[in-house]
Order: structure tokens, then C-alpha cells, then sequence
């Protein structure tokens, strides 16, 4: 081992691990222990979704098409584009490229950014159309959706604020990291930090990857788009 | 002590939590067997009977049961089972210690408040619309302790993966560590569905968006569809722990390894799998599908099968062994009675006719008290025997011991088994007035759990008098097998002086044991 | 600490692999909409999906999130979730798909 890389063993391998690998094998293998608990997590709120879509069809159909596909397509692309970057960072940790680490995640965060403005928009449109399900819930569309139009909506909030809770404590997670990388915190012997959050932020991509047809766009096929 | 990530240190920290949550569900049992030794509620208003049931429920589940044995046993012994320094996440560890006195906290807040009313089951619509009681805080107290229990099962699902000592393969490993592992999986895939159902539960309530409300196309059942969901699991997070346990001891005091040893290991990991599958025997009655019911109820009785391959392996273990009757064994064969009760009424509840006819009733109680504190706490209690000599380096009166041993069966049997008969007679559970017909059984209930708490107390008395006046425990006082006896009581901070290999099978006695110079037995027991 | 100028860069992992699955994803994005406009029918339409969805899925886990050189307990945490879910799914549909049945 070079000095400089025993100087790092002191530091950063913890007392209770006999080595590197294990230390490394033991990160990755919890983080991914955790994302099972997170799908659970969502799981529950699209088992909801299915048993909701399943008793009333048409308030659902109905309900998605006040949902404006293209920013929902437009996020989709974005949150997609941020995975890559985010993919950039890891990349630059594994090969101890300390700037790509801190360009890569600069690039996610403000895609994250573009994100989550969407979504204050679609959500600001919502309040406005007085859409946001509870006390203040009033429909003006077709009142063949019926009573139940209200539920597509408290999925639609429940399940897209589930997940944008998600990125928030993503992008704040990143705010912390960028310092970090660009103080040379990661190494090509230790980078499980980056490696781990890399594989949280691909998991709220993947769970935006489910949400997106199902939300945006049950209404398509049929009587056309609603802005 | 609270700012050392140390895994034994935290065990302690879980040691003293968990007693306190216990006593005070305890006092509110107390409160309830009061009140139902008169057939008139005339102790309490009924709307305070429901809210002591409840806490009753929340405390006794949520902060008791789940953490008691993986936090406090297995914080102390996991790692020294495995040849381990610590767990993989020792600062995970303590913020898992943290969240579970954070959600106490906001437990307590709300009892302090007058508590919640609506049964630790939380349906809806009482809880989401109707009830004007602290629900909001107890939900999220829950919600808060829930993501402890998670920590704890990916802190110990890693542990058990990547940080066994060399030459311990899986199959080498005490049973304990296969429940444990069970457990873990549960823990980490079935809370998860429970935090989400209290996300709704408090958005309902809070915002006025009526997930569960019929009247904007929502489904109460399908609150009880996510609330079983974990909450069945969660029965099994419970009790597999103890299941390990009991083979840990019945090794130990029979001196033999456990008969079918793969089929035990197995059989844990069978019972967290198939837990999942049947939550909905808790909903025959409450308007789901009578097609899913018949499905419920078929999954039902393949769950019973892994428990029942414990029982009959613990049994072969016993024949032919060389019995000790030490307090750990009293409990032990005192267990396995009270298990086989307990799992035998499940499978009546099971049974869809006859949970037409039990539902709701004393049955229901008597069924889960079985398990949960015949099984799970009895188990828990034992656990603290054998290894309180390794955790603290003291030994305890072997008298006093096998009598609160004594005092805890028959007090238990008194109290719950004329709750079979009530429920069966057709006593409703979480009411507090009855038809006097029944008191002669109620007051037998309320009587053996006077004797209960009194065989629960005695230990708290020689346990901490052990711990100033108690003789030294030598490495191995019980002349057990496992890595935990090859270091000293209490171990070194590292767990270990010298990391050990691990060259033998599980259980497997040595002949001559251990290579230290002291002698086995360091106390004899006067039974 | 900045081990830039110690290493051997010709090794490295390159970005082109990644920057396929990308445009590969936002295609299948693509794809996604347009098949949402055609009325396929009731259980086509969630299918067709459906199925778009777990190629995306399929393309993260795969690639972004290196599963395939990841040790077999990785795999089978996956798996595992994934049962999980498909569990839950057919247990509960069987109340609700058969509620009121004859």
C-alpha cells in the first residue's frame, strides 16, 4: 500500500471492519437492504392506486387528463437525465476524479432543481383549479368521473409528494456532497458514500419511471388532451 | 453512555428503555383486569377503557415486543455469536436507539394527554374522522419507532452477511442468528407498508382527504388490507427472536446440538415468508371478499407448519438429553407448552367457521396473550437469564429465579386460560362491563395477574441485587457452546481479546471443554 | 489526497455505455406516450405500459445501478422487494376482484 493510501487507512476504514472490501461490501449491501424498504414503502401506495383504479375507472381516466402530460414527460426526461449525471459522479469516484465527482453532481442537483420547479407549477395549477383533494375539493369537468374523481387526486398528491419528499432529502443530501468531493473526500479506494446515494437517487428515478404512465397519462387514448 | 455507538452499550440503553415502556403497559393492564373484576364498568368511563386498552396495545407492541429481544439480546450477543467486533453500522445502531425514544416520546405525549381510544389497530373511520383523542401523535410516535425497528433489521441483515468470524459458514451458525436474520427480513420489508398506512391515516385526519372514506370512493378496508399487511408480519418479528432463543437454551441445558438443525434454521426464514401471506385472517368478519377469506385461511394453516417443525425438533433435542433444570430451562419447557397452546388457537381462529363464532372476542386476547407473553416475553425473560451472566459478569440466586419462574407460569396460565373460556362463552374483547355470569372468570383472570406481576417484579429485585452483591461469572458458568462463551463476562470493549476461528459445527460440545482454567459451573442451583 | 495524477486512465470505465442507456430511456419515454394515445383496450393498454415501465426499470437496474456485477445478496435484496410487492399486489386483488362474485 502506498503511504499516502495507509495515511487514508487510518481514517476511513472503521474500527470494527477487518478491511476494505468488507467495509465496501457491507455499505453496498445496506444501502440495498434499505432500497428493499423502500419499494415495500411505495409499494403500499401503489397497491392503493390499483385497488382505487380498479373501483372507479372512469374518475381515474377522467381525473388524469387535468394532469398536464407534457410536464409530466418533460419531468420524466429530466429525472432520467439526472440518473446519468448522477451516474457521471459515481464514475468519477470509482476512477478519483475529484471534479467530475463535484460535475456530476452540480448537473444532478440542478436537474433535481428543474424538477421540483415542475412540479410547484403543477401543483400551484392544481390549488388554483381548485383540484387539491379535501375541504377545498371542487370539480368542474365532466361529472361522468364522479364522486371518486377526488381519490385520482389524493393519489396523484400523495404518490408524486411521497416522491418528490424523496429527491428533496436527495438534493439536500448533495448539497452536503459537493464540498465534500470537491475537498477530495472520496478515493478510488473508498468512495461507498458516493456509490450508495448514487443507487438512492436511481431508485426515485425508478419509482417516478411507474408513476408517470400511470398518473399522467390514463387519459390520452380517447377524447384528447387536456392542458 | 449515550453518545458511545458501541453495540453493547446500546443493548444496555434498550435494556433500560424497554423496561420502563413495559412497566407502564403494564400498569395499564393492571388498570384494565381492575376494571374487569366487577361485571358493572363501574371503575372507569368507557371511553377511558378504550383508551386504556389501547395504550395497553401501542406500549406493549410497538415498544416492548419488537425491540425487546433483537435490540436487547441481540445488540449484546449478535455480534458476539458471529466473532464480531460490531455491528456493520454501529452509528445506525444508535440513531436506532434514538428513533425509538423519539417515537416513545411522542407516545408519551399523547398519553400524558389522555392517550388514544381507538384500539392499537387504528381503524378507520375512528381514527381518521371520528375520534377527538391523540391519535395524530401516538400514529406518528409509531410511525418514528418504526424506522428504528428498520435501521435495526439492515444493520443486523449486513452483520450477519459480512461480518461472521473465518470458517463460521452459515450452517455453523447458532439458531439465534437464523431467527434473528428471519426477523430482520420482516422487520425491514413489513414496516415500511405500516409507516405509508400512518402517511394516510394522518393525512386523512390532518388534511381532510378522504383516502378511506367511502364518500369520495375510498375503502375502510383497505386501511385493514394495509394495516395487517405489516401488522401480521409484525406478530412473527415478535416471536421468532424467542423461537431462537428457546433453541439456544434447550441446546445449552440438554447438552446436545439441536436435533435437525437445517430444518430449525429453515423453518425460521419459512415463518418470515409465509407471514406475509396471510394478513387477511385478521379481516374475515370485516367485509373483504369471501373468496380472499377462503384463500386467508388456506395460507393460514401452512404458516402454522415451520413452528410446528420447531416444536418437534425441540422435543427430539429434549429426548435423550441430559437434562438441567436451571431457571432458562424452567422457562424453556414452560415455553414450549404455552407456544403449542398458543399456536393450536391460531389455527382454530384460522378457521373460518369457527371465527365467525370467536371474533372479537376473549379468545382472540387469550390467543395472542399466549404467544406474546407465554411466548415472546417468557422468552424474553429467559433470554435475560442465561445471558445475564455474559451482558453483566454476575451470577443470580438460582432460588429466587426458579421461583419467579414458578410465579410467572401459573400466575400466566390463571390469567389467560379462563380468557379461552370467556371468549368461547361469547365475552366480547375491549369491553369493560360483562354479563354477571362471567365474573367468576374474570376474577380468576385478575387474580393470576396479580401473581404475574408479582413473578415479574421478583427478578427486576435479584437482577439488580446481582448486579452489587451477585458471585463473578466465569467465561461460561452454563458449560454452553458458542463464540459468546469463549469470552469473558462481561466481554472486552472489542468483544474479543483475540478474534476467533471457527472450526466446529454448531452446538458441538468439546471434550475437554473450552481452554480456559477455570471450572464450569461456578454456582450450583438448589433445585 | 487528489489521486488524479497517480492513475492509469486507459482502464477507466467509459461514459459511452451509459450515454446508450440513456438515449435508450428517454426512447422508451417516448414510446410510453405514443402508446398512450392509441386506445388498445382495457387490460392492453396497462400491459403495453406496464411493460414499457419495467424495460426502463430493467435498463436503471441493469446498468445504472450495476446490478448485474453486483454480489448475489444485492440481487437477491432486489428480488426479494420485488416478491414483496407482487405479493401484496395478487393478495390483495383477490378481495378486491372478487368482491362481488355471485
Amino acid at each position: 500500500m502506498s503511504e499516502a493510501a495507509s495515511a487514508h487507512h487510518r481514517t476511513d476504514l472503521a474500527h470494527h471492519f477487518e478491511s476494505y472490501e468488507q467495509q465496501k461490501q457491507s455499505s453496498l449491501l445496506g444501502m440495498w437492504v434499505f432500497l428493499a424498504q423502500e419499494i415495500m414503502f411505495f409499494a403500499g401506495l401503489f397497491v392503493c392506486y390499483v385497488v382505487y383504479r380498479h373501483m372507479h375507472p372512469a374518475a381515474f381516466a377522467f381525473g388524469s387528463q387535468h394532469l398536464d402530460w407534457r410536464l409530466g414527460a418533460l419531468n420524466t426526461g429530466v429525472l432520467i437525465l439526472s440518473s446519468f449525471t448522477m451516474v457521471v459522479a459515481v464514475v468519477g469516484a470509482q476512477t478519483g476524479r475529484r471534479k467530475m465527482i463535484v460535475c456530476g453532481l452540480i448537473l444532478t442537483l440542478l436537474f433535481g432543481a428543474v424538477f421540483l420547479g415542475v412540479k410547484v407549477v403543477e401543483y400551484g395549477a392544481k390549488w388554483q383549479h381548485h383540484l387539491v383533494p379535501g375541504p377545498h375539493f371542487e370539480w368542474h369537468g365532466d361529472p361522468a368521473a364522479g364522486r371518486a374523481v377526488q381519490m385520482f387526486f389524493a393519489m396523484y398528491f400523495v404518490m408524486t409528494g411521497m416522491h418528490a419528499l424523496h429527491m428533496v432529502v436527495g438534493m439536500g443530501i448533495m448539497l452536503v456532497m459537493i464540498p465534500l468531493a470537491w475537498g477530495g473526500r472520496w478515493t478510488r479506494e473508498n468512495h461507498n458514500f458516493v456509490e450508495g446515494f448514487g443507487l438512492y437517487w436511481h431508485f426515485v428515478d425508478l419509482v417516478w419511471i411507474f408513476l408517470f404512465p400511470f398518473l399522467y397519462l390514463l387519459g390520452l387514448a380517447g377524447s384528447g388532451v387536456h392542458g | 453512555m449515550a453518545a458511545d455507538h458501541r453495540s453493547q452499550g446500546i443493548a444496555i440503553l434498550y435494556l433500560l428503555s424497554v423496561t420502563v415502556f413495559f412497566s407502564i403497559g403494564g400498569l395499564y393492564a393492571t388498570l384494565i383486569r381492575l376494571e374487569l373484576l366487577t361485571p358493572k364498568g363501574d371503575l372507569f368511563q368507557p371511553d377511558t377503557y378504550n383508551r386504556l386498552f389501547t395504550m395497553h396495545g401501542v406500549m406493549m407492541i410497538f415498544f416492548f415486543l419488537i425491540p425487546a429481544v433483537p435490540a436487547v439480546i441481540g445488540n449484546f450477543i449478535l455480534p458476539l455469536m458471529l466473532g464480531a467486533k460490531d455491528v456493520a453500522f454501529p452509528k445506525l445502531n444508535l440513531a436506532s436507539w434514538y428513533l425509538y425514544m423519539i417515537g416513545a416520546t411522542f407516545t408519551l405525549y399523547s398519553l400524558v394527554h389522555g392517550g388514544v381510544d381507538t384500539g392499537w389497530t387504528f381503524y378507520t373511520p375512528l381514527s381518521t374522522t371520528h375520534s377527538n383523542t391523540y391519535t395524530t401523535a401516538t400514529a406518528l410516535g409509531i410511525f418514528v419507532n418504526g424506522f428504528s425497528g428498520i435501521f435495526t433489521g439492515v444493520n443486523f441483515i449486513v452483520t450477519i452477511h459480512r461480518m461472521r468470524a473465518p470458517g463460521l459458514t452459515w450452517f455453523r451458525l447458532p439458531l439465534f442468528v437464523w431467527a434473528s436474520y428471519a426477523t430482520s427480513l420482516i422487520q425491514v420489508l413489513a414496516t415500511p407498508v405500516l409507516a405509508i398506512t400512518l402517511v394516510l391515516l394522518f393525512l386523512e385526519r390532518t388534511f381532510g382527504i378522504g383516502f378511506f372514506n367511502p364518500a369520495v370512493g375510498g375503502d375502510p378496508i383497505l386501511f385493514q388490507h394495509l394495516f395487517w399487511f405489516y401488522s401480521h408480519p409484525a406478530v412473527y418479528i415478535m416471536i421468532l427472536p424467542s423461537l431462537g432463543v428457546i433453541s439456544e437454551i434447550i441446546a445449552a441445558f440438554t447438552r446436545k446440538p439441536i436435533f435437525g438443525y437445517k430444518f430449525v434454521a429453515f423453518s425460521s426464514i419459512a415463518i418470515a415468508v409465509f407471514g406475509f401471506l396471510v394478513w387477511g385472517h385478521h379481516m374475515f368478519v370485516s367485509g373483504e371478499s369471501p373468496y380472499a377469506a377462503m384463500v386467508f385461511s388456506a395460507l393460514t394453516m401452512l404458516v402454522a407448519v415451520p413452528s410446528a417443525v420447531k416444536v418437534f425438533n425441540w422435543m427430539a433435542t429434549l429426548y435423550r438429553g441430559s437434562i438441567e433444570y436451571s431457571t432458562p430451562m424452567f422457562y424453556a419447557l414452560g415455553f414450549i407448552g404455552l407456544f403449542v397452546i398458543g399456536g393450536l388457537t391460531g389455527l382454530m381462529l384460522g378457521t373460518l367457521g369457527i371465527d365467525i363464532h370467536v371474533h372479537d372476542t376473549y379468545f382472540v386476547v387469550a390467543h395472542f396473550h399466549y404467544i406474546m407473553v407465554g411466548g415472546a416475553l417468557m422468552a424474553y425473560l429467559w433470554a435475560l437469564h442465561f445471558w445475564w451472566p455474559k451482558i453483566t459478569g454476575r451470577l443470580y440466586s438460582g432460588f429466587w429465579s426458579h421461583l419467579s419462574a414458578l410465579l410467572v407460569f401459573v400466575g400466566f396460565n390463571l390469567t389467560f386460560f379462563p380468557q379461552f373460556i370467556l371468549g368461547y362463552l361469547g365475552m366480547p374483547r375491549r369491553y369493560h362491563a360483562y354479563p354477571p355470569e362471567f365474573q367468576v372468570l374474570h376474577v380468576l383472570s385478575t387474580a393470576g395477574a396479580s401473581v404475574l406481576a408479582l413473578g415479574y417484579i421478583v427478578p427486576l429485585i435479584y437482577f439488580l441485587w446481582s448486579l452489587k452483591y451477585g458471585a463473578y461469572a466465569g467465561r461460561n458458568p452454563w458449560g454452553a457452546v458458542g463464540l459468546e462463551w469463549e469470552t469473558t463476562s462481561p466481554p472486552p470493549v472489542h468483544n474479543f481479546e483475540v478474534m476467533p476461528t471457527v472450526d466446529h459445527e454448531a452446538y458441538e460440545h468439546r471434550v475437554p471443554p473450552v481452554a480456559e482454567q477455570e471450572p464450569y459451573r461456578v454456582v450450583k442451583y438448589g433445585l | 489526497m487528489d489521486s488524479d495524477r497517480q492513475h492509469d486512465a486507459s482502464h477507466d470505465p467509459s461514459l459511452t455505455p451509459y450515454a446508450l442507456v440513456l438515449g435508450a430511456l428517454l426512447a422508451l419515454t417516448a414510446l410510453t406516450v405514443l402508446a398512450a394515445t392509441v386506445h388498445f383496450g382495457h387490460p392492453w393498454s396497462d400491459l403495453i405500459a406496464l411493460l414499457i415501465a419495467l424495460s426502463k426499470a430493467g435498463l436503471v437496474i441493469t446498468f445504472f445501478m450495476h446490478v448485474r456485477g453486483s454480489s448475489p445478496m444485492v440481487k437477491l435484496s432486489l428480488a426479494s422487494g420485488a416478491v414483496g410487492v407482487l405479493v401484496f399486489f395478487l393478495l390483495i386483488l383477490s378481495d378486491y376482484l372478487t368482491r362481488f362474485l355471485g
